[in-house]
């Protein structure tokens, strides 16, 4: 039993990260119709610009809060910066294009993105420095450490926050209006394409912030990390049902769920036929399943393409 | 504009043109001496080695090792059948990826590369044998431990370590025997030589008549265990085994220390790396196992000068195998030496018959290609820095001795 709460903490702060990325796709995938294969790697941005960051300010005799704290919104205005560079550089000029043309893009601004990064930071896998001395506690014979516990709660204050900023203020609505119909939203004298650029800026440091997550939980941060996390990160936001925000968050914290549980259990189950190599394939049966029996995800909209 | 006087202009040609011959005629002069010496032959030997990607260090590890040797092989002016070498060294990045090896591979073989050094990954190694064995080229593997490699049947194949047919049973002895495991966990990265390590690890963990209590399997590129980790901890192994490199294994100790997992640690020796203490961070590897084919540093008969050179050289110490990549390079041109060729249809034979004396010690050849008498050295965590506990030299033939062969001079085997 023990174990099996084990696997659900670390589920559920999986979920959390995988969660906090979904949004970035589905915000932009909502709007623009767009799957933006580049949200993934500004999750490494965040987590190979938070590091070294970090290593310069620790470096210069600051405090570890505050140099957690500059790392985290360097990171942030870093990877903001950038996605509102890649939208006004990339996506804004094929915005009428056939919808191939931007995808097609977005893999190329993710390879660009990737190697970039090689080139500043390496190939090699970088380690955090020794810094975080977390407390575990254990609750329930399961091993929960503070950092868990912060990762999970700011995680779930970002989405509250979010979900606030796109319900109850101005810009909130103008997103709302122009994922509906941005001409029509533009004939009512909201700038779209403002819109659409604070859509990226708030994508891209959700993505900074989960890069941060990554880096102190792991401890490791590395040039190709965005690429399964991305891919995984997608995955959840279209069980959740892609365009939709909610859904996001529950297809994130599922999918990391599932994949702790299938590669805790999987084995057990099986008779030891499928070990624990097969947590992603069980994964995505899942997501099959669930696209059979509700095409739209969880909690799409069946009103078109975009919820 | 005034044309000059005719003279002065036929002065001047007249002055450049025996000034021209009196060149000519001096460098014909000094020429003589080199021409009775043996003229230069260049010679391309191939290596190939993950140079990007997560194991990139390791990769350029082994290059520069190559490079050191071709450097002094150069320098030293090694003469074959009447002429001087000149080696070149042509490197090629494999990405530790099979397919990628296999057509590097090919890449070498095409430029006509006397022989090969390499390659890194038992899975890259192995694909690009069947190339090199139909091109006749001898390939040398400095860091392929999977026995696959060398059981193909291609005269070709030849390595400079121990295989996993010694690595995992005396890393399984060591576990049953000093660490007195009695429930084993085992994890591997999917790969040809994670995989393979672990299987060894296993069949003699349970050959000594301890139980494998979980098989876990990752990937090479995963960095997340916990759920893999938690399953294991509900077995509650002595032991958690895990065969792969050291991106993987870092944070996986991590995730174990955070869990509260109290289990010992075992890898090969693709974690005995400095990276790997710094990716586990110097608390958590502490105390953490591997074992790594060869001798320990101090012990190689080149050692310290060699470990010393290299950091002169490349400005950073030795990561893995630059050792191993080094009597590569110099086992190639000794058996070109002996054939007095450099044909590789010519000196193949002789590669067979090496009785080298080498940096990481001797080295000879078994009828598979495989290191004779491959020593192994179990190596442990203390204070960040990788330690010898005790080194196993035993044939690859017979094991006469099992791990009481502890060595003498050992310092680490007092101090444990």
């Amino acid at each position: 039993m023990d174990i099996f709460i084990q696997q659900l903490v670390n589920g559920l702060v999986l979920g959390s990260i995988y969660a906090l990325v979904a949004l970035g796709y589905t915000m932009v995938y909502g709007i623009l119709g767009l799957i933006n294969f580049a949200h993934g790697d500004l999750v490494m941005v965040g987590a190979l610009s938070g590091l070294a960051l970090l290593k310069g300010a620790l470096g210069a005799g600051l405090p570890l809060p505050i140099a957690l704290g500059l790392a985290a919104l360097g990171a942030v205005c870093l990877c903001g910066a950038l996605g509102v560079l890649m939208e006004r550089i990339a996506y804004r000029p094929l915005r009428r294009a056939p919808k191939l043309a931007p995808l097609i893009t977005a893999i190329g601004v993710s390879i660009l993105i990737e190697y970039g990064a090689a080139m500043i930071w390496s190939k090699q896998y970088l380690a955090l420095p020794p810094v975080i001395q977390s407390t575990t506690w254990q609750v329930a014979g399961a091993a929960v450490t503070d950092l868990q516990v912060s990762i999970v709660l700011l995680a779930l204050v970002l989405m509250a926050g979010l979900l606030w900023l796109i319900r109850a203020t101005p810009l909130g609505v103008a997103m709302r209006a122009t994922e509906q119909n941005a001409e029509v939203a533009g004939l009512m004298g909201i700038d779209t394409h403002r819109v659409i650029a604070i859509t990226f800026l708030i994508g891209s440091a959700l993505a900074a912030l989960a890069g941060i997550m990554v880096l102190l939980y792991y401890g490791v941060a590395h040039y190709f990390m965005g690429f399964m996390l991305g891919l995984k990160a997608f995955t959840a936001a279209v069980l959740g049902g892609i365009g939709s925000v909610p859904g996001a968050m529950l297809g994130g914290l599922l999918l990391g769920l599932i994949e702790s549980l299938a590669s805790g259990y999987v084995g057990d189950l099986t008779g030891g036929v499928f070990g624990s190599n097969y947590r992603d394939v069980f994964a995505f049966i899942v997501l099959i399943v669930v696209l059979v029996l509700r095409p739209v995800g969880l909690l799409g909209t069946a009103s078109g393409e975009r919820a | 504009m005034k044309t000059p006087p005719l003279l002065p202009r036929f002065l001047g040609v007249g002055i450049a043109l025996s000034a021209a011959i009196m060149v000519t005629g001096c460098s014909r002069e000094s020429e003589k001496p080199a021409a009775a010496g043996p003229a230069e032959r260049v010679v391309k030997i191939g290596l190939a080695a993950p140079l990007t990607g997560s194991e990139a260090h390791v990769g350029e590890d082994i290059r520069n090792g190559g490079q050191l040797a071709v450097d002094d092989i150069n320098a030293a002016g090694v003469i074959v059948g009447g002429e001087r070498l000149k080696i070149e060294l042509v490197v090629e990045d494999d990405e530790a990826n099979p397919t990628k090896a296999a057509t590097v591979a090919q890449a070498l073989v095409d430029r006509k590369v006397a022989g090969i050094v390499g390659h890194f990954n038992s899975g890259a190694s192995i694909p690009a044998s069947r190339i090199y064995a139909e091109a006749g080229v001898p390939q040398i593997s400095p860091a392929s431990t999977n026995p696959k490699y060398t059981e193909q049947g291609f005269k070709t194949t030849f390595r400079v370590v121990a295989n996993d047919n010694q690595q995992g049973p005396t890393l399984a002895r060591f576990a049953l025997g000093k660490l007195e495991a009695k429930t084993v966990a085992v994890i591997d990265d999917s790969t040809a030589y994670g995989q393979g390590l672990a299987d060894t690890f296993s069949a003699a963990v349970i050959a000594g008549g301890a139980k494998v209590v979980a098989r876990e399997h990752t990937t090479d590129k995963d960095t997340d265990f916990k759920a893999i980790l938690t399953s294991i901890k509900g077995r509650k192994p002595d032991v958690i085994m895990f065969g792969g490199i050291d991106p993987q294994a870092g944070p996986m100790v991590k995730q174990m220390v955070q869990l509260g997992i109290r289990a010992r640690f075992l890898g090969g020796d693709g974690i005995q790396t400095p990276n790997f203490v710094k990716l586990a961070g110097e608390a958590d590897a502490e105390g953490v196992y591997a074992s790594m084919p060869g001798l320990p540093k101090a012990q190689m008969p080149g050692g310290q000068a060699f470990f010393d050179r290299f950091q002169t050289r490349f400005g950073k110490p030795v990561e893995l195998f630059a050792p191993m990549a080094y009597d590569a390079v110099q086992v190639l041109v000794d058996a070109m030496k002996r054939a007095g060729s450099v044909d590789p249809a010519q000196f193949l034979g002789e590669v067979s018959k090496t009785q080298y004396s080498g940096v990481i010690g001797p080295i000879a050849f078994d009828e598979k290609g495989d290191l004779k008498d491959g020593p192994l050295t179990i190596y442990v965590v203390r204070a960040g820095q990788w330690e010898p506990v005790e080194t196993i030299a035993r044939s690859t033939a017979a094991a006469p001795e099992p791990a009481a062969a502890a060595a003498p001079a050992a310092p680490a085997a007092a101090a444990r």
